[in-house]
């Protein structure tokens, strides 16, 4: 019991949470400056997440990609590397499983895990470039991984356009039923909202993340090259093994992010202009999360519900989404600005501890 | 104390920050809200005291990624509906979607609701329009630029080709260069639509004109359409047609810089007259897509009992669905004009048929 209250009462939980608080107000000044009424405008999107089960289900699967990315950035964090090419291995990822999906025929036993363990290897292949990039030439793994995204998204485009585009219609064909992995009975039961497997696998890749990483002697190592590589090199740990080997494991989870989207969601793939941004959120996601799992299923939560809710603040309160942008942006803000949170717990302590003297 | 006085500085800052972001916000909002854009003939020639037959009737629409400030074609949707609220009294709605999951989500919420009618806006919602009607069969929706085969699904196409045939008219006549450019959104059949029309036009006129095309790949991001344009100027067209909703506006943008640095080049905007919004200086004239008067003239059927579920209606030159508006006498002359009203006759009686996509 100790335990858990030293959890939430440790700086790295109260810090986020502070955060959040402070985030949610400047929203809500915002908001009032704007005209808008800031708490009907948070009864809405409250409503909006947890008034119905469709809405709540949609909640669950605009929740579940950013687990994937954002433990994908946590865990390449944890070895040392800043991964900002999430993104690139999303849509990799989701390229291959299209691939497998719309042009495989098998049964379903073999069809759906296919298309998963494939667009996960696509994912983690893609990470990995970045990863033997850096171990073998040194080059650094931020500018590497956001050239890669770029590239991703464009060889993803040409991949849909070449092998399995619907004519006509700017996406490619449906994948097979065999290769979805709805739950139909379950999102029957929810008024039709996207439920899929993902969601589960996401819970098991917090799991997998914290069991490797804190408890196998090789989740141990890459932690090391993370503290100091110098240090990891010096007690005999092969750095560079390690760098490609977080860098293919951290792209395999963004690529089931984007698995999982294609085979429970979308169940096709648009060619598109632009990145989708759930790679982008990632990084967000595994800030507000201290780069621990627990905490970025917490966050990806937070994160998840704002932007899902984002369009019940506009239907009920007539907020433009705009706003609720500027309250996840200054969310991100205070979590990232650590210094001014620290300083206002401090203001805090410094205070109370005052009128206890006096 | 110092302390405070920095930091009530910086929240000072924050909040001026905010507030213009609102001001400007809530000017476009006004903007919006003062009577559908004065160019629209419709608003003119329907001058229709408002009655109340829209009482206690609700409408809404689902833009795409684009937003409903795109200046093009979501805006000019929404200015269909705020006419009908205006003459009819019903109430009006939109959601904005941020991604591609939210098209979806965005049309159930309405259909939750209980709207009367809710529009797709763009061929990008076709599918989630697909699926909303087959999960909720007593809904009535309507699309704009697809097709759906649904008992309650009415669609709206437009014969984008005809009326971008008499810009082609006015660009081929009207280039000094003979060579003019055509900045495409996403390559599907409404667009292609729009492309060849357009080079029948120019063709009919001047044989000799060279037509550089390119698609950028998006309706939402104005910077391709920036770099697309800047290309395209580069290599020597004088007068650009874009179809490409937002993503067009960087096309302005690029021909604004170049109109001040003393170059002759044009734009032919589209789907609205952005004249408007653009500026005679570098706007030539628009091709007109009347998506607001489509939207209100189908969802004032459904207020007369009329709703056709299953129907695709397509409405070209001579239901004055597509065309010029009456502010490119400005910068086009008489003559060129004259030859405009001599095709547009011919396409209206058949004599010319312009070559479509699928």
């Amino acid at each position: 019991m100790n335990k858990v209250i030293r959890l939430f009462t440790k700086d790295s939980a109260v810090v986020p949470l502070v955060a959040i608080v402070l985030g949610l107000i400047v929203g809500a000044i915002i908001m009032l400056f704007g005209g808008y009424d800031p708490i009907l405008a948070y009864r809405s999107l409250l409503k909006k997440v947890f008034g119905n089960p469709y809405d709540f289900g949609e909640t669950l699967t605009a929740i579940t990609p950013l687990i994937f990315t954002g433990l994908s950035v946590a865990f390449a964090f944890r070895t040392g590397l800043f991964n900002i090419g999430a993104e690139g291995q999303y849509i990799v990822g989701m390229t291959g499983a299209t691939i497998i999906g719309v042009q495989v025929n098998a049964p379903w036993f073999i069809h759906a895990p296919l298309a998963i363990i494939v667009g996960a290897l696509c994912g983690g292949f893609w990470g990995m470039i970045a990863g033997y990039l850096k171990a073998a030439r040194g080059v650094n793994e931020v500018i590497t991984t956001i050239m890669l995204n770029w590239i991703a998204l464009h060889l993803g485009n040409y991949l849909v356009n070449t092998f399995v585009l619907e004519p006509g219609k700017g996406r490619s064909y449906f994948v097979d039923d065999s290769a979805a992995v709805t739950i139909g009975w379950l999102s029957r039961a929810m008024d039709n909202a996207r439920i899929h497997w993902g969601m589960f696998f996401a819970i098991l890749a917090v799991i997998f993340v914290y069991a490797y990483l804190w408890r196998t002697k090789s989740g141990y190592e890459l932690r090391v090259v993370g503290f100091n590589p110098d240090a990891a090199k010096y007690a005999g740990i092969n750095v560079n093994k390690g760098v490609v080997k977080a860098m293919f494991i951290s792209g395999a989870l963004a690529g089931l992010a984007g698995v999982f989207q294609l085979l429970g969601v979308f169940l096709n793939q648009p060619i598109s202009a632009g990145h989708t941004g759930h790679g982008f959120d990632g990084i967000a996601v595994a800030l507000l999360g201290g780069n621990t799992p627990l905490g970025v299923l917490f966050g990806a939560i937070l994160f998840g519900t704002l932007s899902y809710g984002a369009a019940g603040m506009s239907f009920g309160a007539d907020v433009p989404p705009e706003i609720i942008r500027i309250v996840i942006g200054s969310v991100i803000f205070f979590v990232a600005a650590p210094g001014i949170i620290r300083w206002v717990l401090k203001q805090l302590r410094l205070r109370k501890n005052k009128g206890e003297v006096a | 104390m110092k302390k405070t006085a920095k930091i009530a500085t910086g929240i000072m800052l924050v909040a001026s920050l905010a507030l213009t972001a609102c001001g400007a916000k809530n000017n476009n909002n006004t903007n919006e809200g003062a009577s559908p854009v004065a160019s629209s003939p419709a608003a003119s020639e329907a001058a229709s005291p408002a009655s109340s037959a829209g009482a206690g009737k609700k409408f809404a629409m689902v833009t795409d990624v684009g937003g409903v400030n795109d200046k093009s074609f979501n805006q000019s949707a929404w200015e269909g509906l705020q006419k009908l609220s205006k003459d009819t009294t019903a109430e009006v709605r939109y959601l904005e979607s941020k991604e591609a999951t939210n098209y979806l989500t965005n049309i159930n919420q309405f259909v939750r609701e209980k709207y009367d009618l809710t529009w797709g806006i763009g061929f990008l919602l076709g599918d989630a329009i697909t699926e909303a009607a087959k999960q909720n069969p007593d809904a009535k929706l309507a699309i704009i630029d697809s097709v759906v085969e649904a008992p309650n699904v009415e669609s709206v196409t437009f014969a984008e080709n005809e009326g971008s045939f008499l810009v082609g008219v006015v660009a081929g006549m009207m280039t000094k260069t003979n060579k003019i450019g055509f900045v495409g959104g996403i390559d599907i059949p409404v667009i292609k639509r729009f492309d060849l029309g357009f080079e029948a036009g120019v063709k009919a006129v001047n044989p000799d004109a060279q037509i550089i095309k390119n698609y950028t790949g998006a309706f939402d991001k104005p910077d391709l359409g920036k770099a697309a344009a800047a290309t395209i100027y580069n290599d020597g067209a004088d007068i650009i047609f874009h179809a490409a909703g937002g993503t067009g506006n960087g096309v302005f943008n690029e021909a604004k810089e170049r109109k001040s640095s003393g170059k002759q080049v044009w734009v032919i905007g589209v789907d609205k007259d952005q004249s408007i919004e653009f500026g005679d200086d570098v706007t030539l004239t628009s091709m007109l897509k009347r998506v607001d008067e489509a939207v209100y003239r189908i969802s004032k059927d459904l207020l007369d009992g009329k709703f056709a579920g299953g129907k695709v209606t397509v409405l070209g030159l001579k239901d004055n669905g597509v065309g010029l508006p009456e502010t490119s006498s400005k910068n086009v002359p008489a003559d060129v004009l004259a030859k405009v009203e001599e095709y547009k006759n011919k396409i209206i009686s058949g004599e010319i048929t312009v070559p479509t996509a699928q």
